[in-house]
């Protein structure tokens, strides 16, 4: 038995087909992944995303604490409401973790993975030694993310006057607190939408409003096809502690100037920009033939082997894509080594689709 | 608990056979095996004409979430496939004991089938993996 959120018992009210996740009892669909995903990218659905940990950082020195421990520099969140999506690195410049944080009124907010909780937790606390620092899991607050085109218009008219009037004005990638609530137009899908931090005891009201206005609850399944067509990256599966944000499509995360912030891992950066010894980027796959793109399958490409990190049937372009690490110089036209056969792919910059529309 | 026929056999790997009045065997997956799965986007069926015997890799379904092989219930030759899982793959997910079968078999051996588990035998099965 794993952990429950707070909506855990909305998931089986819907018919949720329950399975673990990084330890949690999450919803992998409620009948149809592919049903879920498309009410997100035609109208708006729902998914709870309590699982992952929110910890806030407060106190005198937070900014420089953040400016050592991210890849990205927090300095520019110039005005409370601000998101940054960062990479933490270990020294070596490997991700320990992807997260975004939010400049709020009494500090900063970090949204982490589940999987990478305790890891998180134990550098965060070991990194902070020398600064005026207080770390605060946020265990009590449930997350809700409200997304597809029509879900802004949908939650409005569910929500107080207050609440409403915020979200209307939100700016993407701005999130901002509204009495206990912390709102993000922020998300994992490519479409508009918010993410809601809320008091777990409030959450399964939200849920049931936002279900009854017509936004359907969709789970982890259309949640891993919505953020791949979107050219999101999955801790874990694109990135880990062996992979730098260069070799992981992220480069634009790295913060490299002020060139006297010294971010852990910038060292490593630097000397891979350097020597120009970055060997690996990851790319999009397109295979428009029958068959779907996995996880592990080999690539072949004309500068040598590259492996796929993630792999799907994509339900908005009717075919498989996936994200790849390959050579640096690997060129359009490439292999993929299917159940022992090879199969043509092409090779595409990511994402695939950006607001329900193909984009490569 | 998933819905299961009693009129025909199964495979603890998740197939079932349905001996029709003409002779011939009709082969699909199991409900359970649907539901374990999730949406299915792509069946590739063996061809029209093949030979196989018990136990071979015949075809392979593909969901969202995963592939899977399908095996030969029984041996013989492929005398007819479902091509409306081409453009309906879904049907699998929809009907998986009706309109979502794979394939045709003209059976060598119809006594095969007595090898196959009854209803209550797959069931424990499921339940054995389940634990």
């Amino acid at each position: 038995m794993g952990s429950k959120t707070v909506l855990y018992a909305k998931h089986l009210e819907a018919g949720g087909k329950i399975v673990d996740f990084g330890g949690w009892d999450m919803p992998l669909h409620y009948g149809s992944q592919i049903e879920e995903h498309n009410q997100v990218r035609s109208s708006a659905g729902m998914f709870d995303v309590s699982h992952m940990t929110i910890v806030d950082i407060e106190g005198d020195q937070a900014k420089p604490y953040l400016q050592r421990l991210l890849a990205n520099d927090v300095n520019r969140l110039n005005s409370p409401g601000r998101a940054l999506y960062s990479a933490m690195l270990n020294e070596q410049g490997g991700i320990i973790d992807d997260l975004i944080v939010y400049l709020t009124d009494d500090g900063y907010r970090l949204v982490v993975n589940c999987g990478t909780r305790e890891k998180d937790l134990a550098w965060l606390q070991k990194q902070s030694d020398g600064f005026d620092v207080t770390i605060i899991e946020r265990p009590e607050l449930a997350i809700i993310a409200i997304q597809g085109p029509d879900s802004l218009r949908s939650l409005i008219k569910i929500l107080d006057p207050e609440k409403a009037a915020l979200v209307a004005r939100l700016k993407t990638f701005q999130g901002l607190s509204v009495a206990d609530w912390f709102i993000g137009r922020t998300g994992y899908t490519g479409e508009d939408g918010v993410e809601i931090v809320l008091p777990q005891d409030q959450a399964p009201d939200l849920w049931q409003a936002l279900k009854d206005a017509g936004v359907a609850p969709a789970g982890l399944g259309a949640r891993d096809t919505l953020r791949l067509e979107a050219g999101l990256n999955l801790y874990g599966s694109d990135m880990d502690e062996s992979i730098t944000p260069l070799e992981a499509n992220m480069a634009w995360t790295i913060a490299w100037e002020p060139e006297d912030r010294d971010f852990i891992g910038r060292g490593a950066l630097e000397k891979i920009r350097t020597h120009q010894s970055q060997h690996y980027k990851l790319m999009g796959l397109v295979l428009t033939g029958r068959g779907v793109l996995r996880g592990h399958q080999k690539v072949v490409t004309s500068q040598g082997e590259g492996e796929i990190t993630s792999g799907t049937f994509s339900p908005t372009l009717g075919h498989s894509i996936a994200f790849a690490r390959v050579p640096l110089n690997a060129e359009e036209n490439c292999q993929v080594e299917i159940r022992g056969k090879l199969i043509e792919v092409k090779m595409v910059k990511l994402p695939f689709v950006r607001h329900g529309k193909k984009v490569f | 608990m998933s819905n299961l026929p009693e009129n025909i056999k199964y495979l603890a790997s998740h197939e079932w056979a349905r001996l029709e009045e003409d002779g011939t065997v009709t082969v699909g997956i199991t409900d359970h095996a649907q539901d374990q799965l999730g949406d299915v986007v792509y069946v590739e069926v063996p061809e029209k004409g093949s030979e196989f015997a018990a136990g071979d890799e015949a075809s392979v379904v593909e969901s969202v979430k995963a592939a899977s092989d399908i095996y030969m219930p029984v041996s013989g030759e492929i005398i007819a496939v479902n091509d409306q899982l081409d453009t309906k793959p879904e049907l699998v997910n929809s009907d998986p004991y009706g309109d979502g079968w794979f394939f045709k078999i003209q059976p060598t051996d119809i006594t095969e089938l007595d090898n196959m588990l009854d209803s209550a035998g797959y069931q424990a099965t499921v339940d054995a993996d389940a634990e």
